[in-house]
């Protein structure tokens, strides 16, 4: 990151923009003290001389506060003292009147916690909501939320922003980092955008309509989010086509309810429903990532068995999992053996592939997914999210699979990776490979598939295709309104 | 990044160097062999000559490192894939040898102290305490694997308990082998020069070679140490991927101890291979594999363990007390570690710079 | 003790199971253990067990483990290991017996000499393990082989300490009141612990203390926890890595002084394995290597737990060596495995 110039004014709500890889968390990073700055300063209000901050503390306290993607409390410790550990003066811990304090914060943001509980017993969404309690309770004048709503659901996300309103009022300047385009616009008062490592320009929101931010983030001009749906590409179901894989009654034992399912040869379907709904979760059970408990599997009309990975992948259905960083890349290796690793596993133990074969195939790969890395032999750790995720998708295609699914493969990438990504899962369909796809974004689910299975309470609550196919069609059948 | 490839292709040639992982353990070795030379040249001699029994044999301190570093070499092995599966370390095959040890005299011996002729042959004996030893490293492994212990925990079970079991086997009586074929293993084979051990060092460099070239162990204990949850979803059953990394070990602590206890033809619980597991897992840290498990490099272990027999032996040369070699090899693997750690090589490296730098401005002036 | 407790409240045992924190729950497990291992030898071996000085002996034997355990906690607490306090104990008890006993030095400045060799080890081995970031197994195991070479440089071979003031010292007794019994031949006996049990029993309240009740001691649970995140809270990691090492040092250091005023001699050999002894202690007593779990209380119990049990292996007339390596060595077993048993499901729902 290089020459970039920020500022933030009191009681404003300032987005922060850019691609996987602009330099946005760079950025918070070097205003949080956790990277060291090479050159520049920092100026706060009220302080005649920049700012020195060389650690999370000294921003800490300098009233610049951080909530992080990921999530960054303690699992072991309570979560009042995550709420208060590290602050305050005096070597004593009072646990009374910590305790209190931390009860009073979570009744007034309503968030289901008690002080005293472990926070490894809360849900991720919860732990969220408590990290931002803390942040909100620092008394700060700098809030900084990186891409705080991945882990929220719709109702959580409303809280957070009435939560921003209410500091904005107070007169809190709050940086916000996010992926979502809605929510920029809902909340934020001025946009700044980065590219590169570089400054784009800062923008009031009114002035700045989302083509244009799309076009300031990505560097050009492009009118390809309209352009993806090729009608002819889109699957229309036929009676002939015969079902590749069905499901009846399967559960696992992640919690699900017991569901059905089916997919047609060339088919692109998907899961739909909000975080938590059980989307992740039925594909999981389909690819035997957790334990199925009941339920009947068929394959191409002939029963069959899975009760792990290895088995789906014997037959021919390949699985993108939702978290990458967990999930997905084996940091330290290579990309080429990334690439190869599903299709390896598939060869068996004892019939590695030469060097010369690995190579093939990373290199080809590289080129048809166009994927930027300094070699085949780069460990894929240093490559940025979205080419971590096209590595991942290589992986899978290297398997050539009958069924793939896809689940999240457009999280936290940046929009032209996203939109490769959409072009690609219809010309595989095209080709006849069935594909599930799961997507927070409802617009990408209605862009790529024919038909989508809806969830609820990790329950399958209805299945829309063809017409009833809208963005209000599918809200009202998650929010259950047409019963 | 990929701009100045061509001015500092000299920089890079030697970054790649100083990066490769090779780099540390080589570099101590031919440090260590620098400083013997500068020392007493002689260090190196190697003669030729016949032992009391007329066989030929090779003698040297040389001779001597790569006989007595035998056992850690092959430990080694199995402590590097350990170590890249589960991201731990066994600190109990010392006490494993122990039991193989005894396993194998209690077969030989047939429970008899000091019986006249073998009650049965050396392969039963050996092949006996692979099975012990091979149980003894799935016990560990169900414990880290199935039971998710931390291997260093796990494996502190059997570190307490290994020699009272190895005692135990015996009656806790010490039962000497009369047969002298037994001991070729630890010694020399008649007509051959090389001391035996470091041909099955040797032989067992050669398997895991073949082994790691011909199948996928190396990736599959390299995926499952990085990443686990995503091992699994690529078709892996990491589980047992751990299992087996304990179970090889397991056999290479059967080899050392066939070894060990060949060498003096008999046992004593309470020493025998004492302290090897420290040795071992210094093999492998000097190999510069991050002991939280991932990638590895197996001739850099290898070459690690070497390392740490030149060590002691050139210690030993300096009439170093045995007992207090370990002051001295702490104060070497310390300055080892402190040298490779990246905290320092960063530091360095931009101190490097900056004297590049300096230098340049003053061409340029 | 439970149903009663969980019948009066309404809450049943499972609820309030699953509300304990992890360390809470591991310590009541330990506690529990404790008691009626040792309620059960008094009522089935009866004998010495009977005898209040029988549990003091355990005291007073091992008081030099429980300072040790102590400060191994910490470290494991904040997700670290120190295997090097064993040997800090050998080099320590050999450096003060050669001071007093060669030298004829004087008690006090023998206690500063404890003090400094465990400050040395715990400031260089923090240094290196917080600052240098260099593996905390690496840096103590090569701790552990400097203070073992030492001690033998220090002074080769074993040997009794003679110095008066000394003798005069390890031989203080504190009799209990009403605590004795009457021996064979109806002479009565008070009870008694040695000086180093009141520094051992100081030192577990300190701590313990200190663990639950300073925002240092909470600093340590926060870094054994997830470091990364512990640094994102504000937590100043490399401090308070490099502090737990250093208590770990300085403890190791006064656990060399007891040791050696409990034993009175010095000896290259002293304390062999002790670190692998304080170690299973602490994971008895509910402290978990991967860090940010564990009780300064439960590891008193873990030290308890674990010479209890081989008083009850000699006792039960299993006297062969090997017995008590594999009865610890069980117990330990035991003890892994219901702790990775209760965690695994108590986080499944």
């Amino acid at each position: 990151m290089q020459n970039v110039d920020f500022t933030l004014c009191e009681g404003e709500i300032h987005a922060l923009m850019g691609e996987n890889g602009a330099g946005k968390s760079t950025l918070i990073k070097v205003l949080t003290g956790v990277y060291e700055k090479d050159e520049g300063e920092i100026f706060l209000k009220g302080m005649d001389k920049a700012a020195v901050i060389r650690s999370p503390q000294d921003a800490q306290k300098l009233g610049i506060s951080t909530v992080y993607q990921e999530i960054t409390l303690c699992p072991n410790l309570s979560v009042a003292e995550n709420m208060y550990i590290a602050r305050g003066k005096g070597a004593g811990q009072n646990w009374k009147k910590m305790n209190a304090d931390a009860d009073k914060i979570l009744k007034s943001l309503d968030i289901p916690a008690k002080a005293t509980q472990q926070l490894s017993s809360c849900s991720i969404a919860i732990q969220q909501m408590v990290a931002i309690a803390r942040a909100v309770d620092m008394d700060c004048k700098v809030l900084i939320l990186d891409e705080p709503t991945s882990s929220l659901d719709e109702q959580e996300v409303q809280k957070l922003f009435g939560l921003m309103r209410d500091l904005k009022k107070r007169g809190v300047g709050i940086i916000f980092v996010t992926h979502f385009l809605d929510q920029v616009y809902e909340v934020s008062d001025k946009i700044t955008v980065l590219r590169d490592g570089k400054l784009v320009g800062e923008y009031e929101i009114e002035t700045l309509p989302r083509v244009k931010l799309v076009a300031k983030m990505l560097g050009k001009e492009l009118n390809d989010m309209e352009e993806i749906r090729d009608d002819s590409l889109v699957y229309k179901e036929k009676d002939a086509d015969e079902i590749v894989f069905e499901a009846k009654g399967l559960q696992s034992n992640a919690g699900i309810k017991p569901f059905d399912f089916y997919i047609k040869k060339g088919e692109v379907n998907g899961f739909t429903g909000l975080l938590g709904s059980g989307r992740s979760e039925c594909v999981r059970a389909i690819f035997g990532a957790d334990r199925v408990l009941h339920g009947e599997v068929k394959k191409n009309g002939k029963k069959i068995k899975i009760s792990k990975p290895i088995d789906a992948m014997k037959n021919g259905i390949a699985y993108l999992p939702e978290d990458r960083k967990i999930d997905g890349i084996i940091g330290d290796l290579s990309v080429r053996e990334n690439i190869i690793l599903a299709l390896q596993v598939l060869k068996g133990f004892f019939r590695p592939f030469t060097k010369a074969q690995a190579y093939k195939f990373a290199d080809e790969y590289i080129k048809l997914l166009e994927i930027k890395t300094a070699s085949a032999d780069t460990p894929i750790k240093s490559l940025s999210g979205g080419n971590q995720q096209k590595v991942i998708l290589a992986r899978w295609l290297l398997m050539n699979p009958e069924y793939l699914i896809l689940d999240e493969p457009t999280r936290g990438i940046d929009i032209g990776t996203k939109i490769e990504i959409q072009k690609l899962v219809l010309k595989l369909a095209s080709e006849g490979m069935s594909v599930t796809f799961i997507s927070s974004e409802t617009d990408e689910m209605l862009r790529t598939c024919s038909r989508l299975v809806v969830m609820r309470d990790r329950k399958v609550v209805g299945e829309l295709s063809g017409e009833d196919l809208t963005q209000n069609k599918i809200m009202s059948t998650i929010a259950g309104g047409d019963r | 990044m990929q701009k100045n490839t061509s001015k500092s292709s000299v920089a890079n040639v030697f970054s790649g160097i100083f990066r490769n992982q090779l780099f540390i353990p080589i570099a101590a070795l031919l440090l260590l062999a620098l400083f013997n030379f500068i020392m007493d040249p002689s260090f190196f001699a190697i003669s030729f000559g016949h032992n009391n029994a007329g066989n030929p044999v090779l003698s040297g301190r040389l001779i001597t490192i790569l006989d007595n570093g035998s056992e850690l070499a092959i430990l080694a092995i199995g402590m590097t894939l350990v170590t890249a599966a589960s991201g731990g370390q066994d600190i109990s095959v010392g006490a494993a040898i122990a039991i193989a040890g005894s396993v194998i005299l209690r077969v030989l011996c047939g429970g008899q102290v000091s019986p006249e002729h073998l009650q049965a042959p050396i392969i039963v004996g050996f092949l006996a305490a692979c099975i012990v030893a091979m149980l003894f490293g799935a016990f560990n492994g169900v414990l880290v694997a199935y039971f998710k212990i931390q291997p260093m925990v796990a494996t502190l079970i059997l570190y307490t308990a290994g020699r009272s079991i190895a005692s135990w086997i015996n009656n806790s009586q010490l039962p000497i082998v009369n047969e002298p074929k037994f001991g070729y293993f630890g010694g020399l084979i008649p007509g051959i020069p090389i001391p035996t051990p470091f041909l099955i060092a040797v032989l067992c460099m050669i398997v895991i070679a073949l082994v790691l070239k011909f199948t996928n162990l190396g990736l599959y204990t390299q995926a499952v140490g990085i990443n686990e949850s995503s091992s699994k979803l690529n078709g892996l059953n990491p589980k047992f991927i751990k299992l087996l990394s304990f179970i090889i070990l397991g056999l290479c602590v059967a080899v050392a101890a066939l070894i060990k206890v060949s060498r003096v033809s008999t046992i004593n619980y309470s020493v025998v291979a004492k302290d090897i597991e420290m040795d071992a897992i210094l093999a492998v840290a000097l190999g510069g594999n991050a002991l939280s498990g991932g990638k590895f490099s197996m001739p850099a272990s290898i070459i690690g363990a070497y390392v740490i027999q030149f060590l002691t032996t050139t210690l030993y040369k300096f009439n170093v007390r045995a007992d207090a070699l370990p002051a001295y090899k702490a104060a070497v693997i310390i300055l080892l570690v402190v040298l490779s750690a990246p905290v320092v090589r960063d530091k360095l490296s931009s101190l490097g710079k900056k004297l590049k730098s300096g230098t340049r401005v003053k061409e340029v002036g | 003790m439970g149903n009663k407790k969980s019948s009066s409240g309404g809450i049943s045992i499972g609820a309030r199971i699953k509300g304990m924190s992890d360390t809470n729950l591991l310590l009541v497990i330990t506690i529990i253990v404790f008691f009626v291992m040792y309620i059960g030898a008094m009522i089935f071996q009866g004998g010495s067990f009977l005898k209040p000085q029988a549990f003091l002996n355990i005291l007073n034997q091992q008081a030099a483990l429980i300072i040790v355990s102590c400060g191994l906690s910490l470290v494991m607490i904040t997700g670290g290991i120190d295997i090097s306090v064993g040997g800090v104990v050998a080099l320590v008890s050999m450096s003060c017996a050669v001071y007093l006993d060669y030298l004829g030095g004087n008690i006090v400045v023998s206690i500063l000499i404890a003090l400094a060799i465990g400050l040395a080890f715990g400031l260089v081995q923090g240094y290196l393990v917080a600052y240098l970031e260099i593996q905390p197994f690496i840096v103590t195991l090569a701790g552990m082989f400097f203070a073992r070479g030492m001690t033998t440089i220090v002074h080769t071979n074993p040997f009794n300490v003679a110095n008066e003031k000394f003798v005069k010292l390890k031989d203080t007794r504190i009799t209990i009141p009403f605590l004795g019994s009457k021996n064979v031949k109806g002479i009565y006996i008070p009870a008694y612990i040695e000086i180093g049990v009141i520094v051992a029993l100081i030192i577990v309240i300190l701590f313990f203390c200190l663990l639950r009740w300073t925002k240092l001691g909470r600093g340590f649970y926060a870094v054994g926890g997830n470091q990364y995140s512990a640094l994102m809270l504000g937590i100043n990691v490399k401090r308070t890595k490099f502090i737990s090492h250093l208590l770990s040092g300085i403890l190791a250091g006064i656990g060399g002084f007891v040791y050696f005023m409990h034993i009175g001699s010095g000896s290259p050999s002293h304390a062999t394995g002790m670190e692998m002894d304080a170690i299973a202690s602490s994971i008895i007593g509910g402290t978990m290597l991967t860090g940010g779990v564990g009780n300064i209380i439960g590891t008193f119990f873990g030290v308890l737990s674990l010479s209890t049990i081989q008083n009850i292996v000699a006792l039960a007339g299993l006297d062969e060596p090997w017995w008590i390596g594999i009865t610890r060595a069980a117990m330990l077993c035991l003890f892994l495995v219901v702790q990775s048993i209760i965690i695994a499901n108590k986080n499944k729902d």
